[in-house]
């Protein structure tokens, strides 16, 4: 791959991002490949000894907040059009309630997620709580002189204790792997904002 | 080395690498590379912080018939390598009472 082809490649890869970032960016590692060449390496050296371009678009990506992706994306390239703007006004009553709904449906389903982990962990904690229960009960059992229904408890605070132990793991992973799906997502959605849409 | 501290060591290191004299992206690279390897990409990152953060400054001059940007520590960069230094006192400290609870065990 040569210089040009380069830098077009890490172009297209940026494209979603604000204009004079780009150009920066194509600036900075164009000196680079430049000082390459200069110290005596080849062009096609140069360019490789600065890693791939994907590379660098996905760490570009990771480092550009969201926000700054979301602006660039939604700010029109041209000034809208007389009839555009009148659409979007009377089309506000349309568009705004659905907009709210979708926004509603994602959120609710990410809440039922994590309900869903919050009702795991609460099934860990009241087990605990009746292995503590059972614990206490059988002790007055023992007390009081009933041999056989305390050792019962005992069975019920152990089996309880048992269960218990398996699940906080289950729970701790689950949890884990929420966060990491949700951190997965988000960096999708940003290299899908900054990507270039080819199908255009 | 993982997060914040390696955030902070990078930061400082680049910093250096402008401390004596006004330096450019390759020559900080090569410089640096017996001590760190740092890709083109973390640079650039780096010196946008350090830039934001008005650590050092930027100069773009005409070098065979292109343009290379300089960059210059401020006084702000100097007093964070000397702050390095006095933190570093600090890191050493709970370095050695890391080894010392390692010992233990």
């Amino acid at each position: 791959m040569n210089k040009e082809e380069f830098l077009t490649e890490l172009q297209n890869g940026l494209s979603g991002l604000p204009q004079e970032d780009i150009a920066e960016r194509l600036s900075f590692y164009s000196e680079m490949i430049d000082d390459r060449i200069e110290e005596g390496y080849s062009e096609s050296e140069a360019v490789a000894g600065i890693g791939s371009v994907d590379q660098i678009v996905s760490q570009t990506v990771a480092e550009v907040p969201f926000a700054k992706l979301v602006k660039e994306k939604i700010t029109p390239k041209r000034q809208p059009q007389a009839w555009e703007i009148v659409l979007i006004v009377l089309g506000f009553p349309l568009w705004f309630p659905l907009l709210i709904a979708a926004g509603a449906v994602l959120l609710s389903f990410y809440l039922v997620i994590w309900s869903l982990i919050l009702s795991l962990w609460a099934v860990e904690v009241s087990l605990w709580a009746s292995a503590l229960g059972g614990a206490v009960a059988g002790v007055v059992y023992f007390v009081h002189g009933d041999g056989l229904p305390g050792i019962a408890m005992l069975g019920a605070v152990l089996f309880c204790a048992g269960l218990s132990i398996f699940l906080f793991f289950g729970c701790a992973a689950a949890s884990k792997g929420i966060l990491f799906l949700t951190k997965k997502v988000a960096c999708s959605m940003k290299t899908k904002l900054v990507k270039k849409e080819t199908a255009k | 080395m993982e997060g914040q501290l390696k955030r902070g060591l990078l930061d400082i290191c680049v910093l250096a690498a402008i401390k004596s004299k006004d330096s450019y992206g390759y020559k900080m690279i090569k410089d640096m590379k017996p001590y760190i390897e740092l890709s083109e990409s973390t640079l650039y990152t780096i010196l946008k912080r350090l830039e934001n953060a008005g650590m050092l400054t930027v100069r773009i001059t005409e070098h065979d018939g292109r343009l290379r940007k300089y960059y210059h520590i401020t006084e702000a960069g100097l007093r964070r390598i000397e702050d390095f230094k006095a933190e570093w006192k600090e890191v050493i400290s709970i370095y050695q009472y890391v080894m010392k609870e390692d010992c233990h065990e």
